[in-house]
């Protein structure tokens, strides 16, 4: 219960902004530098970061496991799409009705969420992921979803060209950027959001629910939005994804893909904001490692790839940057971290997940 | 003597143009090098449709034997071929891979409809061709909205002509009921078979009824068929519920002529758990040989398969026709490949892919592959086949309902 992830870097220092900013510069002309199908890359990396993101506010901060995240990835994706198609709508601005409309569902599933722990939760929700591409496919919806054909969506132009170091501001480029921008505001809404008392009560939820209760959190109230706008998250990324890949169809969000979504969180680190990008880049790339190291057991390959990574870092890769952290760090602040557990705060979380779904 | 000086120069003049010409012969898109033609790929190596990867093996083994040969006009093929799990949205990321990144000259052979769909666009608006494309939809052959891209296997749409044609021939009469999967698939092959029958698909087909992927039977609609009256069956099914139809026909008594779509013509996988005394005197359509029919045992095309099998794909399913497949779509490109010559533009590659008149040795005799600036659909011709309780049994003549 004590440790709380990050909560004893209260006030950054300086050399925390200058890296910030020389980050985002990196960020800003990275895409001239790659050719525009690695910026077509980068772009699914940053909209998986969304969408694990937003599993990672219900399952690593709020202790709910959910199998299902990619039918609210679908959902927001659809909306998207048939916004875009049959309606004419702007891509972006399909983003704001494609969260309002996951965050309500997600919501609605968050009721009977309420009933279920733990692993039959996991249950429930992967049960919505199995149906919704058969949903998609449904006579009555085909009119709008396009039934198995799915929906092709034309790529936006950016609104303005001009060229650096030699790479023109490509339609891929444009929406790199504008990816970006959304992923930079989802990611500053979800800090806020989780760095102050809600993230708090998520956590105390996450962690002794009676307690919480007791303390004079509305658990119910709690867990529905928590569910509410994890889903809003993700629909926002599945928007995104829409627009960035310019086709949906039922085949693209099959069970495998919250599967997918699941190992992201895992792997970048449960309750982690920034692990969400760790896990994006792994869920991108190390598919197609796989793929290129043997075409005859792709996904034994993979397997054994997530196996050898979670052996090596069993906290995600921002469990292991933590520990590192604790380690290196001058004598005085060394003891101040060992007073709160060195780089535990996530291995905390696991235990208080199992424990959670044993009650 | 100025007249001398005036003929040697304009021979000069001529020779020069005609070695420019001969250097201008040889040109290259992206992919294609004086030692190189540079292929992509994408098939489902890993999840639910991963069966068809053998497909993508059998093809680059056919590869490793042109190339053992000596390549085409010198020139070896790199075949780049990528998992795409049978999701359109990785396919996008491979398929943009392989043409931005690789730089290959085309891409060859992608697997399944919605994958395809996904790419449709990309590939037309890079102009690069899209070829050969593993589906059976109708869809991939409009050279005039997407030149760039074309099929390879009968549609589905010609496959309903053939039945229509033949019901036309023997039974003018008939009274039709139709039972198919309500989506593309079971449309497209709707279409073709009400076009086929023209005019008279309106009196001749009493009964039309379809089914969802998700019901779990078709018992209700093989009543309806029954109680309409009719005397002839054409099934548009999934093998699933195929079986259930022919087995639930034999139920109820009704024993109309009964079609049924090449989708589930597999004796194993439909007719045995269908029940084969059930399935007696179904007709379906044909165009490949099948590895496992014995009639084929000696016959040359198919002993010739079997040996390059075993030398080059030894690992792969003597049983399996996808790889048959395999072989004679690859045997198909080269064709192509061999027709382009030293100009290797992905222009002329589409060009030669539209100028196509061979037979595989894989295929029925009398089935070609033929196609024109006009006509991107490259085998059309098919065979109908009689089930005699063990085996297809093929009859009467090829159908072209194309008429090339």
């Amino acid at each position: 219960m004590s440790a709380l992830p990050g909560s004893h870097d209260q006030r950054p220092a300086k050399w925390v902004w200058i890296a910030g900013a020389l980050l985002l510069v990196a960020a800003l002309v990275l895409p001239f530098l790659v050719k525009n199908y690695r910026v077509f890359q980068f772009n699914l990396v940053l909209v998986y970061a969304i969408a694990i993101l937003g599993l990672n506010i219900l399952t690593g901060f709020n202790g709910q496991i959910s199998l299902g995240h990619g039918a609210f990835y679908a959902i927001g994706a659809y909306a998207a799409a048939v916004l875009m198609d049959r309606v004419g709508m702007p891509y972006w601005l399909t983003l704001p009705f494609s969260g309002a409309l996951c965050f309500l569902l997600g919501f609605l599933m968050g009721f009977p969420a309420l009933r279920l722990a733990g692993h039959y939760l996991a249950v429930a929700t992967l049960a919505l992921a199995l149906a919704i591409p058969q949903l998609l496919k449904y006579k009555h919806l085909e009119h709008y979803t396009g039934g198995v054909q799915g929906i092709v969506l034309v790529k936006p132009d950016p609104p303005f060209t001009f060229r650096l170091l030699d790479q023109p501001f490509s339609a891929d480029r444009w929406l790199y950027f504008f990816t970006l921008a959304v992923t930079i505001v989802m990611f500053v809404l979800a800090w806020n959001l989780l760095r102050g008392r809600v993230g708090r009560a998520l956590i105390a939820i996450r962690d002794h629910p009676i307690a919480a209760a007791a303390m004079g959190i509305n658990l119910p109230m709690f867990k529905s939005l928590t569910f509410g706008v994890s889903a809003a998250f993700t629909g926002v990324a599945g928007a995104l994804g829409a627009v960035v890949i310019a086709f949906v169809s039922p085949d693209s969000f099959t069970v495998t893909l919250s599967i997918f979504l699941l190992v992201g969180m895992v792997v970048g680190g449960l309750a982690s904001i920034t692990g969400a990008f760790f896990g994006a880049i792994f869920i991108q790339f190390v598919p197609n490692i796989a793929d290129e190291l043997s075409k005859s057991a792709p996904a034994a390959i993979y397997g054994v790839l997530l196996i050898m990574l979670m052996y090596l870092m069993p906290t995600g890769v921002m469990g292991m940057v933590r520990r590192l952290w604790a380690r290196w760090q001058p004598g005085a602040r060394r003891a101040r971290m060992r007073g709160v557990q060195p780089g535990s705060s996530v291995p905390v979380s696991h235990d208080h997940l199992t424990k959670e779904s044993a009650t | 003597m100025k007249f001398k000086h005036f003929s040697l120069t304009i021979a000069g003049v001529a020779a020069a143009a005609i070695s420019l010409s001969a250097l201008a012969q040889k040109k290259y898109d992206t992919g294609a090098t004086d030692t190189e033609i540079k292929i992509g790929d994408t098939k489902p190596y890993s999840g639910p449709a991963s069966a068809y990867g053998t497909i993508g093996k059998a093809i680059a083994a056919y590869f490793d034997k042109i190339n053992a040969e000596g390549g085409i006009n010198g020139r070896k093929i790199k075949f780049i071929s990528l998992d795409d799990g049978y999701n359109p949205a990785k396919t996008v990321e491979q398929v943009r891979k392989l043409v931005e990144e690789d730089e290959v000259l085309f891409v060859f052979n992608p697997l399944g409809t919605p994958s395809n769909t996904a790419i449709h666009k990309y590939m037309n608006q890079k102009k690069v061709p899209q070829l050969f494309v593993a589906t059976g939809a109708t869809k991939w052959g409009n050279p005039k909205e997407y030149p760039w891209t074309m099929g390879w296997q009968p549609n589905y749409q010609t496959e309903g002509k053939i039945y229509a044609a033949h019901i036309l021939e023997t039974k003018p009469n008939a009274k039709i009921g139709v039972l198919y999967q309500n989506d593309d698939y079971g449309k497209d092959y709707l279409k073709g078979f009400e076009d086929g029958l023209g005019d008279k698909a309106k009196t001749m087909i009493v009964s039309k009824v379809s089914y969802e992927v998700t019901d779990p039977n078709v018992d209700s609609q093989m009543l309806s068929l029954k109680g309409a009256g009719a005397d002839t069956f054409f099934n548009i099914t999934t093998p699933k519920f195929a079986a259930q139809a022919i087995k639930k026909a034999a139920e109820i008594g009704w024993k109309p002529t009964h079609y049924l779509n090449n989708v589930s013509a597999s004796v194993g996988s439909v007719l045995t758990p269908a029940g084969l005394d059930n399935s007696v005197g179904i007709i379906t359509t044909q165009y490949g040989k099948d590895p496992t029919d014995p009639q084929w045992a000696n016959d040359k095309g198919m002993q010739d398969w079997k040996a390059w099998m075993a030398k080059y794909y030894p690992s792969g399913d003597l049983k399996d026709a996808s790889n048959v497949y395999g072989y004679g779509v690859a045997m198909t490109v080269v064709q192509v490949l061999k027709q382009c010559g030293d100009n290797l533009t992905r222009e002329n590659v589409m060009k030669q892919a539209a100028n196509l008149d061979m037979t595989l040795p894989t295929a029925l005799p009398g089935i070609n592959v033929k196609t024109s600036p006009t006509d991107f659909y490259p085998i059309e011709r098919e065979q109908l086949a009689r089930f005699d309780g063990k085996t297809w049994v093929l009859f009467g003549k090829v159908y072209d309902p194309a008429g090339n």
